[in-house]
Order: structure tokens, then C-alpha cells, then sequence
């Protein structure tokens, strides 16, 4: 749960500028007192004059971004990497940020076949999947007493005492381990994708 | 006291791997070792393989942190070796080294001067072919003394493959290069001869069910860049059965990268007719994609066609995004028709017209047709009973086929059904292979004759009257024959040279793949005749009183580690060495 929460605290931040509350409660208050986040400046760094005929360039200043210091410096480490990591295998974050509404499906379609292949290779990778419970969907199970409910959720006719008999509607989904790599050295830790610039 | 492990290293020509056993565990088996390297700068990850690709970066292109190895830095500064260096490199060709091994084989360039990246500009630190492969083992060395701190991989016992076709030079480069990495004490074998003994190590003594006397198995291992057949036999030898291998073919410049780029200029003549203009950065990765598609379409039975998609290069990946579809038909046309055309025995590689200037670069293979480099293989030599694939490639289910029927249209009856060994893993199996071969130098299991793959001659010039135009003939006197065993020495018989002393001798030096009956002292009167390739001259500098005549013999040894050694010999029992001189070609 810690990692959605990372995940989540990550895409908050980055779109409305807020932390979730679940994130929230978890810092020390006086951390969050007057401490609103800075507004994103997206202004690029005024370009170098012109020189002598050669067209004004615009400088590659990378846009600040401080907000995410916050995010990234304390822990949170992992979840920026295994997105790097989504980018770098899959262009996850290319697909997620598009707008889609734009596509067709068949357009979509012949994209997603090759993000899927990429993320899922590098999830199997680094965060192998596996079913919390493994009977198959819309089997019977039973769910004894003393049952954990971080990894079993009763819905419908929830009455009376475990053990319960009813039908495994969706299996979960557990890590089963994470290897992720040491942090990259040397890099910018809120960069999950660098800028590329060709050279002619 | 024997080493604790041995080591399997598959120095591959895009990729290598790594196999061993701890021969002090209880019960001894052989594992992959997962090498780690630089997916991303600064970013360390452990692969099943090392992609052999060397990147040079310039000077403020990464941080020198990002390139930070777990055990510091790269051999020869900042380099990358591996995944990343692949994965960066095709964007920025002229600073990536590929196909090193290619190169280490390739007699027409100096191996040992600073020529790769090839063609690269000034600014570029290049490197030698050798000085490449050194780099590649000196990572994987690292990586294994990082993760073996205890014991170092220069003291285990490491055999290192090579490609049946490499003859005596390459292969002495190839242990230089180790030597370099700092592996003096490694052992050479030959790749196909290591994925048959993977399927020995895999099949038990079960082996003797499958194949009998008499059996010939062809190992037909096609790569990402190198095509290589190996014919072994079983015979029979004082009631115990005997594998030995007896043909090996010429080095073939020719792989799955060729077909994949084949794939990828069809399709792009497809999507540029329907009015996208591709970017050499499309189309590498469009070559990509197409792997992925004919991947599908040789393995998978029912599919007729792949998805071809080239993602946008911007953050747009949807937008950006050109999609095709490769056919059942494209693949069968361009692959199995193109690479692995029906050949009839007796076939032959067509040859190119001959161009005055050949531009000078890797020598590929003219000729893409996979089966008419095996008619001439097996022409030259004998039909095959069986067949052990190996290579990337070869995971292509149809390709097989192809080649099955091909071998069984050979046939010299119809009944004589062609045996097929399986249970190898195609990418793997060298490595694998070369672990268990450790194994059985160490007396456990059943060891393949193998000896030198080549009769190996000296080239004597006669003496006539010089005609403009005319070369004169060139006679070679065989010094080493094919099949001629590791740890034995040979004294070449008759021929009696006069050396002067305090200058430098050098000798011709020719091998040949299709001579198997010559033996030590056997003269060929006609040394150019076709079937004897000339390789670098071997030369050597007798010290003593100048301007004195020294009448010598030749003696040749093959050394344990598996290279060719040649001794000018005195009667008086002084030897010197002749040393491979691969500086000077022409």
C-alpha cells in the first residue's frame, strides 16, 4: 500500500500540486504548517542573445522544479524509479500523459501492444505479480477466522461470523518481490525521462 | 588443488554469457551468472547476458558517477560496456564498437592498432578489436569478482568459446584479449562443440539411446552476426562409443541482424509508399519491431500476420506512432525463401563479381542464402544423420523446418529419417555447454576429439624467373594437420630450411577447412589452387653471429589452451618461435 500511496502522492503532486490526504497525515504537523507548495515556474530561462547571424537558439535550461525535492528525497526514491524504469521499457508515462481522446481505438490499439509488452516485462522484472488468493475467479472459497482484511475484502451479504463461503470475484494482486536497483547515481532524481537533443 | 569453479564465458558477437558450477556445493550443477551492468547512466542491473557492444562517450555527455560500476569504474576510463551501451549506442553509431569478434577474425585490418569504432571521427578514442574484447571479459570479471569475493575468476578454471571457423591467429588474439582482462589461464573451445555438449550435460547417459555408430551430427548455429556448422561424429572405439568432431566451416558474416534489417527495409517500403517518411531513428527501431513480429510469426503456428509498430519519438507515442502489419507471406518470402532457400546438394554461395578496390570494412557474406553455405559445407565434407541447432535464430520454428527438410532432401535414401537433438536452450547453451566441458576436463563425462580445426602449411615460394603479371607458384608444406590433438607436438619431416641468422625470417602461412586427409609433411604443389586461404605471415629473428646460415626443421605444437604454436629447430637443439605477425597485411 505504501507504494500506491507514493505513486499517488507522485501524480498528485505533479498535477494539482497537493498531497493526498492519507500522505498528509503522515507528516508531522508542524511540517505541513505555512509550508504551501511553490507554484511550478514554467517559464523557460530568457534565451542568449544572437550571434552573428546563427538563429536564437532556446537554451536548454531545464524548467525548475522544486516541488519535487519534497517528493523524492525522503524514500519515495523507489516509486520515481520504477516509473523511470515504465518510461524506459515501456514510454508509460509518454501514453499516460497523452491525450487519448484525440486517437482512434485501431490508433490506441497498435500503440498499447508495445507499451503493454515493455511495462509488463519490466514489472515482471523488478515487481513480479502474483494473486493474493489463487483458486480461480468465481470459485467458492472460504474465508476463515482471524482472516487479514488488507488482503481479503467482503462485499454483498457481509453478516455473521467467519469462517464465510462466498465467490472469489477478483483474485488481488500481491508483489511478490521487489528488485529494484540501487539509486541511480549521479542523476537527477525527479527526472523519470531525460530531454533528448539530437546533434546534426 | 582445482579451482572451486568453473566458468563457462560465451564471448558472443552481440551477446555474451556466463555459466558456472561450484563444484563445492553438494550436489554441483550448472547456473547462469547474471552480470551486472549499466542499464541506464547511473543505473546498475544484474542480465542474464552482456550485450557486446562498448560505448565511448564523449567528454560531457554523462557524469563520470553516472558510469560508476559497484567496483568502480570501467577498464580503459569512461566506457560503457553492456545493455546500455546497445541501448544508447544505435542513436549515436559513430562512438559505439560492435561486432568486436568480427573484427578480432578478420585478417585484411591490423588487429591490434586502434581501428573502432570503424570509421569513427579523430575526436573518438578508438580501440583495437582485441583491446574490445578485452574490455567485454574484464567486465564480466569484475562483475564476478564483485559478486565472488572469495574467489577471484582468474583463478578458476574458465574456458572461453570461440567459433569453429576462427583459425589459429584469431584464436590466439581471443586468449591475448583474456590475457589483457586479466585471465592468463583460460581454456579455448569451440562454440558448437560447447552447445553439443550441453545437450550431452542436459541428456545423461540417454545420450547413447539417441544417437549410435555412424551417427554424423551437424550443429548449425546461427547468431545475431555469425553463421557457424560443425559436423560431429560417433564411432566406435575399442567397444566404447567416441564423438568426435571432424568438419568445421568457414567464418559466415551472416545472422538474424541481417534478417531483421532484410524485414525492416521491406516494411519500410510498404509505410514510405503509403507517405511516411521513416528517420534513420525510426527505422532502427522499426528493424526492432520487426524482430518482435517475426519472432511471433516463426514460433507461433496460427498467426498469418504480426503488428508492426514504430512508437512516436516524442512524448507524443500515439500520435507519433506508425503501425503496419508484417504477413505470414513477407516473412516467408524474405526469410525462409531469402535466407534458407530449397538448395540442392552441390550448390554453391554465389560469389560477387569481383570489384578491382574492395572498400575495406567487415568481410559479410555475399551471399545471403543460409542452405547454400551449408550445401557447401556438407559437400565438402559429409551428410549429417542428425542436426543440433543453436543461436537466436533458430528459435524460429519454420527456420528449423527449413532446414530439416533441407538435410533430408540430401538424404541418400528416403527412409533415412533425420534425427533432430533438442532440449538446448538456443541463446544459452555455449555457456552452458563450456561449464560442463570444465567438468569433463576434470574427468567427469564424455569428452568430443576435437583437435585443431584446420591443416595449418607454410607456404614455400619456388624459385623461378620472375614474369611480370605471374605470380610465382607457391607450394605449402603442411606443418599441423586437421584434427591434430591439444598437448602433442608434430616434427615436420624432409624439409630442411636454411635460416640466415640476425634477420628477420618469415614464412607464408596458409590453412585449410577442407583438407582432412593431409597429413604433418604432406606438400600441396599448388598452394593457390582455392581450398588453402592464406592467413597473416609467421616470422621470427634468429639471434646469433649475423650473415650465418642455420639449416633448421619445423616443429609444431598445439598448446593445452587450444592455440596452434610453431618452432624453427636447430640440430643442435635450439628453437625458436615463430610468432603470428599480425601487423603486417596487405
Amino acid at each position: 500500500m505504501r507504494l500506491w500511496l507514493a505513486i499517488k502522492c507522485f501524480f498528485l503532486i505533479l498535477f494539482t500540486r497537493r498531497l493526498p490526504a492519507e500522505a498528509a497525515m503522515l507528516l508531522p504537523a508542524e511540517a505541513m504548517k505555512g509550508r504551501a507548495l511553490p507554484p511550478q515556474e514554467a517559464e523557460l530561462v530568457e534565451s542568449p542573445p544572437s550571434i552573428g547571424g546563427v538563429p536564437e537558439l532556446e537554451s536548454t535550461q531545464p524548467m525548475t522544479a522544486p516541488i519535487l525535492k519534497a517528493a523524492t528525497s525522503d524514500g519515495n526514491g523507489a516509486a520515481v524509479q520504477l516509473l523511470a524504469i515504465l518510461q524506459r521499457e515501456g514510454r508509460l508515462l509518454d501514453f499516460l500523459q497523452e491525450d487519448v481522446d484525440a486517437y482512434s481505438d485501431a490508433q490506441i490499439g497498435a500503440a498499447v501492444r508495445d507499451i503493454h509488452r515493455g511495462c509488463k516485462k519490466a514489472l515482471a522484472e523488478h515487481m513480479p505479480l502474483e494473486p493474493v488468493l489463487r483458486e480461480a475467479e468465481n470459485a467458492q472459497v472460504r474465508v476463515d477466522p482471524g482472516f487479514d482484511p488488507s488482503r481479503i475484502r467482503l462485499v454483498g451479504n457481509v453478516v455473521g461470523e467467519p469462517p464465510f463461503t462466498g465467490a472469489l470475484r477478483h483474485h488481488g494482486w500481491r508483489i511478490a518481490k521487489v528488485t529494484l536497483p540501487s539509486p541511480a547515481r549521479g542523476t537527477d532524481p525527479s527526472v523519470v525521462a531525460p530531454a533528448e537533443v539530437e546533434l546534426a | 588443488m582445482s579451482a572451486r569453479f568453473v566458468v563457462g564465458v560465451d564471448l558472443g558477437t552481440t551477446n555474451s554469457a556466463v555459466a558456472f558450477i561450484d563444484t563445492q556445493a553438494a550436489s554441483p550443477a550448472i547456473e547462469m551468472f547474471a552480470i551486472e551492468q549499466l542499464v541506464a547512466p547511473g543505473s546498475v542491473e544484474k542480465r542474464p547476458t552482456q550485450p557486446s557492444f562498448l560505448y565511448l562517450p564523449a567528454d560531457a555527455e554523462m557524469k563520470p558517477e553516472q558510469l560508476m560500476l559497484p567496483w568502480g569504474q570501467e577498464r580503459g576510463g569512461a566506457a560503457i560496456v553492456g545493455e546500455l551501451a546497445r541501448n544508447h549506442g544505435w542513436q549515436v553509431p559513430m562512438r559505439l564498437v560492435s561486432s568486436a569478434k568480427s573484427w578480432l577474425s578478420h585478417a585484411g585490418v591490423d588487429r591490434l592498432s586502434a581501428i573502432l569504432p570503424w570509421q569513427a571521427p579523430a575526436e573518438v578514442a578508438k580501440v583495437s578489436p582485441v583491446e574490445a574484447s578485452a574490455r567485454y571479459l574484464a567486465h564480466i570479471a569484475a562483475a564476478w569478482d564483485h559478486a565472488h569475493p572469495d574467489a577471484p575468476l582468474a583463478e578458476q578454471d574458465v574456458l572461453l568459446t570461440v567459433p569453429a571457423s576462427f583459425d589459429t591467429v584469431a584464436r590466439e588474439l581471443t586468449v591475448r584479449a583474456a590475457t589483457d582482462a586479466g585471465l592468463p589461464h583460460v581454456t579455448l573451445l569451440e562454440e558448437p562443440q560447447a552447445a553439443f555438449y550441453s545437450w550431452l550435460g542436459n541428456a545423461g547417459d540417454a545420450w547413447r539411446h539417441e544417437l549410435a555408430v555412424g551417427d554424423v551430427v551437424l550443429v548449425c548455429d546461427v547468431g545475431g552476426g555469425t553463421t557457424d556448422f560443425s559436423l560431429i561424429a560417433v564411432t566406435e572405439s575399442e567397444g566404447n562409443l567416441v564423438v568426435e568432431r571432424v568438419a568445421v566451416g568457414d567464418h559466415i558474416l551472416l545472422g538474424g541482424d541481417n534478417m531483421d534489417l532484410a524485414l525492416a527495409h521491406t516494411v519500410r517500403g510498404r509505410l514510405e509508399a503509403e507517405g511516411h517518411k521513416l528517420d534513420q531513428w525510426q527505422f532502427a527501431s522499426l528493424a526492432h519491431s520487426c524482430r518482435t513480429a517475426k519472432e511471433t510469426l516463426l514460433s507461433v503456428g496460427d498467426r498469418d500476420t504480426a503488428p508492426v509498430v514504430v512508437l512516436g519519438r516524442g512524448s507524443k507515442v500515439i500520435g507519433g506512432s506508425v503501425r503496419t502489419e508484417l504477413q505470414r507471406g513477407d516473412v516467408e518470402r524474405v526469410l525462409v525463401d531469402g535466407f534458407f532457400p530449397e538448395t540442392a546438394l552441390g550448390d554453391k554461395p554465389r560469389r560477387p563479381a569481383r570489384v578491382g578496390l574492395r572498400e575495406l570494412g567487415l568481410p559479410f557474406a555475399a551471399d545471403a542464402a543460409i542452405t547454400r553455405h551449408l550445401s557447401a559445407f556438407v559437400g565438402a565434407h559429409r551428410k549429417a544423420t542428425a542436426v543440433l541447432f543453436n543461436g537466436g535464430v533458430m528459435k524460429g520454428r519454420v527456420l528449423r523446418q527449413r532446414i530439416v527438410q533441407t538435410l533430408d532432401s540430401w538424404a541418400d535414401s528416403p527412409e533415412d529419417d533425420l534425427k533432430v537433438l533438442a532440449g538446448t536452450d538456443l541463446d544459452l547453451a555455449v555457456a552452458h555447454g563450456a561449464a560442463y566441458y570444465g567438468m569433463v576436463r576434470r574427468g567427469k563425462g564424455v569428452r568430443i576429439r576435437g583437435g585443431t580445426a584446420r591443416a595449418y602449411y607454410i607456404g614455400i615460394e619456388s624459385s623461378m624467373p620472375a614474369v611480370p603479371g605471374i605470380e610465382p607458384p607457391m607450394r605449402a608444406l603442411c606443418v599441423a594437420p586437421f584434427g591434430m590433438e591439444e598437448g602433442t607436438e608434430a616434427e615436420v619431416p624432409g624439409q630442411e630450411l636454411g635460416l640466415v641468422v640476425g634477420e628477420p625470417a618469415e614464412f607464408r602461412f596458409l590453412a585449410s577447412s577442407t583438407r582432412p586427409e593431409d597429413h604433418v609433411g604432406t606438400i600441396v604443389e599448388d598452394a593457390r589452387a582455392g581450398d588453402l586461404a592464406e592467413l597473416v605471415p609467421v616470422s621470427t629473428t634468429l639471434e646469433g653471429n649475423a650473415g650465418e646460415m642455420v639449416p633448421v626443421t619445423l616443429r609444431s605444437r598445439v598448446t593445452e589452451v587450444g592455440t596452434l604454436e610453431l618452432y624453427c629447430v636447430e640440430r643442435g637443439g635450439r628453437r625458436w618461435k615463430l610468432e603470428y605477425n599480425v601487423r603486417s597485411h596487405e
